[in-house]
């Protein structure tokens, strides 16, 4: 069970054996992008499915339940129904910026992936910048968001787009800031260090204060309730996302599922300890966290109700920012006493 | 594999190019700002070549993820009548002729007086830490300066476009 994944790709790898080692190095990174992008598309298509059951429930509804079991066949089914839609574009819309913005989305999404420590020596790309790497990628998201609100040509849209810069790019500074407390503690930027440092003890007990920080910035970041002012329905229809149908509207949604998923494996990786656990294979093990992660992300979702913008702006600048400032320090003083009191130096 | 690497070098600088042209030559402004996002991602990718992967990352985190998107930002805020012909041409040959040809000279001073330090070798494996010492170390008192510097730049900008004293 341990090493179902990996015993596949060393299989590959071994048909590969004869092939010149520039076939191999791209036969292989094909492999693991095929084996992300399928990770993503069946996390997305079952996290809609448990996104509208959790939000059913908690508003004491069922939700879907019509097609097959427990409605299991919905996601499906609303799949096959957005390819079937007509794509729109507006007369007025910027066409090539409306059209490509959707595909543009979608590749920060999937970049991300390349870092993530799946289970034990399951890692696609195992960088030594890992954690940077995953917040440089992540920031591009915002241009495909401001191309696809203002291509479109609508008020809404980029009303919602500017909203998106102003939220995403100042959440950003916290995020990473929390994120500094636990590269601090790890010595390391690479992620299979970062995991490897927490084979004892969790990094969540040592840095509580940065776990919340970056809970709270990456809703943000995925523009999620109760920070989804991007697309706020009641104020602004869907934000940059009102032009879109069909597929395009379709990879839209998709990417902001791969977004979910990707900042809960990296709060795994940094702060749940990653793919350690007993018993079990480490792949499930990380794959348990992840979707604990995701249901606290909807849980939050569907409990708080949606922040003003300059609420949202004035948390972010006067409590978080300060607050993982403060964290940095103390975590900073906290290593040095440490060394003190081990190792009688600093 | 020293032929992909040659491969991806003339790629990425062909997009390079291709995008940087693109900015200069293209009517609609916005596009021209979108092809600079292009250009900065494609000299992260240079970046990468030279296994300077940190600077990569700066590189896209700072230039393609922040400060392109604030141009975007502010060219989509001032709407104009017709996006259409927001970057237009003017017909100063001349003037425009001097300038690129004193930049090209300085630059192309600067570059050929510097004496580059090659290596044959393997580039290091990782450079953060290096980075860090130095910035933290003997560079200490610039990294400062240039960071008051942009404070002060930034408060400037804030103050010029909230006009001073009579908003109190």
């Amino acid at each position: 069970m341990e090493n179902i994944f990996t015993g596949i790709a060393a299989y590959l790898e071994g048909l590969l054996a004869g092939a010149p080692p520039w076939a191999q190095t791209i036969s292989m990174g094909l492999l693991y992008l095929v084996g992300v992008l399928a990770f993503i598309f069946l996390n997305a298509l079952y996290l809609i499915y448990l996104e509208r059951k959790i939000s059913a429930y908690m508003q004491q509804r069922i939700g879907p339940n019509r097609l097959g079991p427990h409605g299991l066949l919905q996601s499906v089914a609303d799949a096959v129904k957005l390819l079937g839609k007509e794509d729109i574009i507006p007369r007025g819309a910027d066409k090539w910026v409306f059209i490509i913005a959707p595909v543009i989305i979608f590749i920060p999404a999937v970049m991300v992936y390349a870092i993530i420590p799946f289970g034990k020596g399951m890692i696609p790309v195992d960088l030594n910048i890992g954690v940077f790497y995953f917040l440089a990628v992540a920031s591009t998201t915002t241009i495909a968001i401001l191309m696809g609100g203002w291509g479109a040509n609508n008020k809404y849209a980029l009303l919602g787009s500017m909203r998106s810069v102003a939220q995403m790019v100042s959440y950003e500074i916290p995020l990473t800031f929390s994120i500094l407390g636990v590269i601090m503690l790890a010595g390391s930027l690479q992620t299979s260090r970062i995991v490897a440092a927490q084979e004892n003890v969790w990094f969540i007990l040592l840095q509580p204060v940065a776990f919340l920080i970056y809970f709270i910035a990456a809703t943000a970041e995925v523009n999620r309730g109760p920070f989804d002012l991007v697309e706020g329905e009641q104020e602004i229809i869907a934000g940059p996302y009102t032009e879109y149908t069909g597929m395009r509207y379709a990879l839209f949604y998709l990417s902001e599922y791969a977004n979910l998923v990707s900042v809960s494996a990296l709060a795994v990786t940094l702060f749940l300890g990653g793919w350690h656990g007993p018993w079990l294979p480490s792949w499930l093990w990380f794959l348990i966290k992840v979707y604990i992660m995701i249901f606290i992300f909807m849980w939050v979702r569907w409990t708080f109700p949606r922040i003003r913008i300059d609420h949202l702006l004035g948390f972010n600048w006067k409590v978080l920012l300060p607050l993982s400032l403060a964290n940095i320090l103390v975590t900073g003083v906290g290593i040095k006493i440490y060394q003190l009191l081990t190792l009688g130096r600093w | 594999m020293p032929d992909t690497t040659a491969l991806f070098f003339w790629l990425l600088a062909a997009i390079v190019i291709a995008s940087a042209l693109a900015v200069v030559l293209l009517k609609n402004i916005v596009h021209s700002a979108l092809f600079l996002v292009l250009t900065f991602a494609g000299v992260a990718g240079l970046y990468i070549l030279l296994s300077a992967e940190f600077l990569a990352a700066v590189q896209i985190l700072v230039y393609a993820g922040a400060i392109a998107v604030l141009i975007v930002f502010a060219i989509m805020l001032t709407r104009r009548g017709d996006i259409r012909a927001s970057n237009l041409f003017n017909v100063n040959y001349l003037a425009a002729a001097v300038v690129s040809l004193v930049l090209f000279v300085i630059a192309a001073l600067a570059t050929g007086r510097m004496t580059w330090m090659t290596t044959t070798g393997p580039g290091p494996g990782s450079n953060v830490g290096a980075i860090a010492e130095a910035f933290l170390g003997p560079y200490a008192v610039p990294f400062e300066v240039a960071a008051i510097l942009l404070l002060v730049g930034m408060v400037g900008a804030i103050l010029l476009a909230r006009g001073g004293k009579q908003d109190q």
